[in-house]
């Protein structure tokens, strides 16, 4: 799992999120021995129905991001590029599919999957990389087809989308011969929405000032309401984080030594810098209390109707941050910025994430014209280092902090 | 023949095209992808043309894509920014590859024409309720059109548009298929001229030329000196020099998966349907783009069968640089060749290359080798 950047005054919570993620490795990658179905699925895949079913929930994309912390990112991806994959491909894509082929990485690969389930409100690049999954491994494939809203929530993509939560049942029914408990499934959606609260709320700690911790922070203790979502063990991990927090506010805690400035960050963590990027930060007494991604985890909690959550659940994974429209983007970048009173924005543009990328630089003439706050882009990859350059990234960084001094005063 | 240099004129020179079909009175319809419904626009008055790339330098379009997305998709933002486009009335966007579906966002956040419209087709094709979506999304798409028109779009338009189209279909495939059969009988240049011509030039006059062309070519004696029969595979091949190079080097190309070609025209839409549902379904049977999924070996069975069918000696996979759904495609597919034990190479372009240089050598190079 992605380390944590050291700080003035450690997180506690930070070692019990570790524990955590240990153990759901652990249970995930000895599944065989215990006769229990593993589905690899999305990061923004519909995960509730599996864990009502039990079977284990296993991430590719998080798997990803470890590999990109264990700065075992460029290796994997050569040698997918020697298997025949371009370079421009997304980097966790390379990775995943040659560590299936190598089993490197730093847990020696993920568990085999009996299914996969891909959920296209991301990209279409999940769509492809499931296909060769599913040819690897020779399994069955669940695509989880959500149309892209560029505008509004149409009544024939809800229909679309709802008649496939049915097909998906369906399929898991089938994969694993055992019927879904239909009581089951609602304490579990139950919990996946009291997850996405608490997590809502964790993010919300930072509007703060100080903030008690970074999206450095939350890029970390994302990994639970990502694969565990729908737990108690989430549910409950989150409210001590949140206390925690809460403590940090009274005893005036901050995550950056005399916070200044505070900025948001958009797009995927840099996973192979994150340490680095954090301190040239926090040398400039600026702390990024915000972010775009894994706020994606709580952001269609609107949309959610914990009695009715396998209806409700349609609009909800269909209308992530991700599968709208860029205007409808900028306008919740907008929020952000009001909400957390922030002073600059940087912007990742990510050489593996398109539908991420392409669009920002539009986003960022809206947030230039409506808010006035200094915009910094930075060229990088979350996982594959080779189009990173640190003297380049830091000098622009300087920069742009000079800048928001000036203008701060 | 003057048939064919029609179409050679008509590609090569764009805006007069298009200022001669909006001298007739016609609004001018651009499209991405071709998965647009054209039938649709065409039966609703408009003009559908295909948007391509004028393959310009890229200055407006550097503020709004960064430079790891495919030049087709800069280089025809880049034409509309520039005002190249301003022959449009409007654009359609099918939904297909991740670059595509921001491109969308971005035409419609600075649009400059009229009409703009998403057709946020299913990713999926392969069951019932993606054929069923597909149909709702085609009938919103006719409610756009109806919106913009200020009338409905009678079935016996749509139908009349789907004959005329499925002619189109008709001859290109009979073109292919003579091609196929006697090699060298028409260029590369021309045919894909001829393709492209019939995304771009008024569709009853391309269905009629394409007739003739056909006629003639019938009539003509099979050349005598055949060379390697290839297979093109890619998304676009807008750069007819590649079409030289590989007849230079002793190659002769009997059939293409190209959203340029065959995966664009192959298989007519059914007359005797609801024009919706027959649309929607040959969406769903034609072969498929890589972006779109139906089922997990269908490209490769696909591409194999046609090797077959035309008795091909190679594949000549042509990617554009930061295009995924293909990339992403090219391995399994180059494997099932392999294990078909059909011969194939790759080249990586941008579709602004100026010198084709290096892919000479290597068509050479694969020539021998085939
Ligand atoms: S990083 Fe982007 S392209 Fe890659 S899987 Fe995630 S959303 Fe898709
Ligand atoms: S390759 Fe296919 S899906 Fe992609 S733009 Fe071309 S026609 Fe559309
Ligand atoms: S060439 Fe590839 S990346 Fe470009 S628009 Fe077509 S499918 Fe998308």
């Amino acid at each position: 799992m992605p380390e944590k950047p050291n700080e003035t005054v450690k997180i506690k919570s930070a070692k019990k999120m570790r524990d955590l993620m240990t153990a759901y490795y652990l249970e995930a990658l000895s599944a065989g021995q215990n006769h229990k179905p593993v589905a690899w699925i999305t990061s923004g895949g519909p995960v509730e129905p599996l864990v009502a079913m039990d079977i284990i929930p296993v991430y590719p994309e998080n798997h990803g991001a470890m590999i990109g912390s264990a700065k075992m990112g460029e290796d994997l991806c050569a040698k997918a590029e020697d298997m025949g994959y371009s370079s421009d491909l997304c980097s966790y894509a390379r990775a995943d599919i040659a560590c299936s082929v190598v089993k490197g990485g730093p847990i020696g690969g993920l568990p085999k999957p009996d299914m996969l389930i891909c959920c296209n409100n991301i990209c279409g690049t999940v769509l492809k990389w499931y296909e060769v999954q599913a040819r690897f491994y020779n399994v069955p494939l669940f695509i989880f087809d959500t149309p892209i809203c560029h505008g509004a929530y149409t009544p024939e993509i809800a229909r679309y989308v709802r008649t496939q939560i049915d097909e998906y049942i369906a399929f898991l029914e089938t994969v694993t011969q055992r019927k879904l408990d239909h009581d089951r499934m609602n304490e579990v959606g139950k919990l996946s929405l009291e997850g996405q609260r608490l997590w809502q709320k964790v993010l919300n700690t930072t509007a703060h000032k100080p903030s008690p911790m970074s999206a450095f922070d939350a890029f970390f203790f994302l990994a639970l309401i990502v694969t565990l979502r729908g737990t108690r063990i989430a549910v409950d991990f989150y409210k001590e984080l949140i206390e925690e927090m809460e403590q940090r506010i009274r005893d005036g805690v901050s995550s950056v030594p005399n916070e200044r400035y505070r900025l948001l960050w958009d797009n995927l963590p840099v996973w192979h810098r994150l340490k680095w990027l954090s301190s040239k930060f926090s040398d400039h007494h600026a702390c990024l209390v915000a972010d775009t991604y894994t706020s994606a985890w709580c952001g269609t909690i609107k949309y959610i109707d914990e009695n009715r959550f396998l209806d409700s659940m349609a609009e909800a994974y269909t209308r992530i941050y991700l599968n709208i429209g860029v205007d409808q983007m900028a306008e919740e970048v907008l929020n952000m910025i009001r909400f957390y009173d922030i002073d600059g924005f940087v912007m990742h543009s990510n050489r593996s994430c398109k539908p991420y990328s392409f669009g920002q630089m539009d986003i960022m003439r809206i947030v230039r014209e409506k808010t006035g706050i200094p915009v910094l882009m930075i060229e990088a990859d979350m996982t594959d280092p080779r189009s990173f350059s640190e003297s380049q990234v830091e000098t622009r960084i300087d920069a742009f902090m000079e800048i928001i001094k000036q203008r701060r005063g | 023949m003057k048939d064919i240099e029609c179409f050679h004129d008509a590609v090569s020179h764009i805006p007069e095209t298009a200022s001669q079909i909006k001298k007739q009175g016609r609004k001018i319809m651009g499209y991405l992808c071709s998965y647009a419904p054209e039938e649709l626009i065409h039966a609703a008055g408009f003009h559908p043309m295909r948007l391509f790339s004028s393959k310009s330098d890229i200055v407006l379009a550097e503020n709004h894509l960064q430079s790891y997305c495919c030049s087709l998709v800069r280089g025809i933002l880049e034409d509309s920014l520039n005002g190249r486009l301003d022959f449009l009335d409007g654009a359609v966007f099918p939904h297909t590859c991740d670059s595509m579906q921001r491109l969308s966002d971005i035409w419609r956040m600075n649009n400059r024409y009229a009409f703009f419209a998403d057709v946020v087709l299913p990713a999926k094709l392969n069951t019932e309720s993606a054929g069923i979506y597909m149909t709702e999304v085609l009938a919103r798409f006719k409610k756009d059109l109806e919106a913009a028109i200020g009338k409905d779009i009678p079935d016996t338009e749509i139908k009349a548009s789907i004959s005329l189209f499925n002619r189109i279909r008709k001859n290109l495939s009979a073109l292919y298929d003579l091609n196929s059969r006697h090699p060298g009988l028409i260029s590369g240049r021309d045919l894909y001229a001829l393709v492209k011509g019939s995304m771009i030039m008024d569709r009853k006059e391309a269905a009629d030329r394409l007739a003739n062309i056909v006629s003639h070519l019938e009539k003509m004696s099979p050349p005598v000196k055949p060379g390697k029969r290839l297979i093109l595979s890619g998304s676009v091949c807008d750069t007819p020099d590649i079409f030289d190079a590989i007849e230079t080097a002793g190659g002769v190309l009997v059939g293409d998966d190209l959203c340029t070609g065959q995966r664009w025209f192959e298989g007519p839409v059914m007359e005797d349907t609801p024009p919706l549902s027959a649309m929607a379904q040959r969406y769903r049977d034609r072969v498929t783009c890589p972006a779109k999924h139906s089922g997990l070996t269908t490209r490769a069975e696909n591409l194999v069968s046609l090797v077959q069918k035309t008795r091909a000696d190679g594949v000549v996979f042509l990617m554009l640089k930061f295009c995924d759904p293909h990339t992403f495609d090219y391995p399994y597919l180059k494997e099932r060749l392999d294990g078909a034990g059909i011969k194939s190479m790759i080249f990586e372009m941008d579709d602004q290359q100026q010198s084709l240089a290096q892919f000479s050598t290597r068509i050479e190079t694969f020539i021998h080798m085939i």
